[in-house]
C-alpha cells in the first residue's frame, strides 16, 4: 500500500526517472550529417520475382510482430478485361513467398510496398502531439515514446504503410532502417533483395545511381494525383497499381 | 483622496492575482513537461533521431562478410550471382560478425531457399530464370548440379 510517506519518498526517484525519460540517449552517428542526404528508395517492378526476402528481413530486422508489415509484397493479375479491376493478392505479406498462380492469361507482375516517406506526408499532417516527423534527411518516423497511439496516421496514410503495434500500441511503420542508413549501411529490405528491384536513393547524393536512372527511364509514385511528395519511385508501374 | 473607478475593486485585484499564479504555475510545468529536445529540428522530440540511429544491426551488410570470405566473393562475383547479398541466402548475420568464433552460421536448406527465387510462377519477369522445380529435379537437391555461389549448371553434379 502506498503511505503518504513512501509516496513523498518516490516521487523524488520518479523525477529523477522523467528526467532521464526528458534528456534521451546522446547523439550515437556522429560521422553522419542530416542535412547532406535526401532519403528515398527505387522499387524496379521489372526485377521483382516475389521471394519476400524484403518482407522476411524487414520484419527481422525491425523486430515487427507477426501478421504486421512495414513491406509487402502485392501480387497483380490485370485481366485482359475488364483493365481496372485487377485481382490482387498479398498471403502474409508475401513473407513466404507466393503460391503460383490461378490466374491465366493477362498481365502478372508484383510489386512491392512499403512506406513513401512523402516530403508532404498526410500522416504526419494529422499527428496531434508530434510524435511522428520529417527527419532533416527526409525520412518519416515516428517516436513511439511519444506517441499516443489515437490512429488518426493510420487513417490518413494513403497508402495503409502504418499501423499500431499490438502491444505496444504506438503507430508503427518503416523508418527505411533509419538505424542503418545513418552509418552508411543500405537497408535491411534492400540488402537483401536478390535481383535488385529496391535500391535505397539519396537524392541529395550528386553521385548515386539514382539520378541517372530518373533521367533515362520513366519512373512513377504512387497516387501521384495527392501530391504528397512521394520517394519511393516506382519503374515500370503499371497503370493499374494503387 | 483616491476614488476608484469601480466599487470594490480589491476582489478584481484577487482575482488577478490568482489567474497570474495559475499562469505562471503553468509555464514551469510546460517548462518542465516538454523535453528539452522539443523543437530541435522541428515539432518534435529531436533526440527521437539518435534513438532511432542507436538501435543495434541483424543484417551485418554485404561489406563485413566481404572482409573476411573473400574467396567466397570471387567465386560469387564471376557467376549469376554476383547481385545476390550475402544474407539474402545466409540470414541475419551481424552477431555472427561481431563474433565470428562464438556464432556459427547455419547452412542454409537449398530445397527451400532455391525455390523461394527460382521455382516458376507466371507473376515473375519472363526474363527471370524459373523452372518448375518438381519437374525439373525430381526431387534431387538442387546443390548436386548447381553451386549456390555460382549456380550455371554442371553436368555431373560437379561443383567448382
Amino acid at each position: 500500500m502506498i503511505t503518504r510517506r513512501r509516496m513523498l519518498m518516490l516521487l523524488p526517484a520518479a523525477a529523477l526517472a522523467w528526467e532521464y525519460v526528458l534528456a534521451g540517449t546522446p547523439e550515437m552517428a556522429p560521422n553522419y550529417n542530416r542535412s547532406e542526404h535526401w532519403w528515398g528508395m527505387l522499387l524496379d517492378i521489372s526485377k521483382c520475382i516475389g521471394c519476400g526476402n524484403c518482407v522476411r528481413a524487414c520484419s527481422t530486422e525491425n523486430d515487427v510482430p507477426e501478421g504486421y508489415f512495414r513491406t509487402w509484397v502485392e501480387r497483380y493479375h490485370v485481366a485482359d478485361w475488364p483493365q481496372e479491376t485487377p485481382e490482387v493478392d498479398s498471403p502474409n505479406g508475401g513473407k513466404n513467398g507466393f503460391p503460383p498462380s490461378k490466374a491465366v492469361g493477362g498481365k502478372n507482375f508484383f510489386v512491392p510496398k512499403m512506406c513513401n516517406h512523402c516530403a508532404d506526408s498526410p500522416c504526419t499532417q494529422v499527428c496531434p502531439v508530434g510524435a511522428t516527423f520529417h527527419t532533416p534527411d527526409g525520412v518519416v518516423l515516428v517516436d513511439s515514446s511519444y506517441c499516443v497511439g489515437c490512429r488518426y496516421c493510420v487513417q490518413a496514410c494513403p497508402y495503409g504503410c502504418r499501423f499500431l503495434h499490438p502491444t505496444k500500441r504506438t503507430a508503427e511503420k518503416c523508418s527505411l532502417c533509419y538505424h542503418r542508413i545513418t552509418k552508411g549501411l543500405t537497408t535491411a529490405c534492400c540488402e537483401n533483395c536478390p535481383t535488385g528491384a529496391r535500391q535505397l536513393a539519396d537524392l541529395k547524393n550528386p553521385a548515386d545511381p539514382i539520378h541517372e536512372f530518373l533521367k533515362t527511364h520513366s519512373v512513377q509514385v504512387l497516387k501521384p494525383h495527392l501530391a504528397t511528395g512521394a520517394k519511393a519511385f516506382y519503374y515500370d508501374l503499371d497503370g493499374a497499381v494503387r | 483622496m483616491h476614488v476608484s473607478k469601480f466599487k470594490d475593486a480589491e476582489h478584481l485585484v484577487r482575482l488577478a492575482v490568482a489567474c497570474g499564479i495559475v499562469f505562471v504555475l503553468f509555464l514551469v510545468a510546460r517548462a518542465y513537461f516538454i523535453p528539452k529536445s522539443f523543437g530541435q529540428y522541428g515539432h518534435y522530440r529531436g533526440n527521437a533521431l539518435a534513438e532511432q540511429s542507436s538501435k543495434p544491426f541483424v543484417y551485418a551488410g554485404h561489406q563485413v562478410c566481404e572482409d573476411c570470405h573473400s574467396d567466397v566473393l570471387a567465386v560469387k562475383k564471376a557467376g549469376k550471382h554476383a547481385g545476390v547479398n550475402c544474407e539474402a541466402c545466409h540470414g541475419p548475420l551481424a552477431k555472427h560478425a561481431e563474433a565470428p568464433g562464438s556464432v556459427t552460421p547455419q547452412l542454409p536448406d537449398t530445397a527451400v531457399l532455391c525455390a523461394r527465387c527460382h521455382e516458376e510462377n507466371i507473376a515473375k519477369p519472363r526474363t527471370f530464370p524459373q523452372v518448375a522445380i518438381a519437374q525439373h529435379s525430381g526431387g534431387a537437391l538442387c546443390k548436386s548440379c548447381h553451386q549456390p555461389h555460382s549456380p550455371l549448371a554442371q553436368p555431373g553434379g560437379k561443383q567448382s
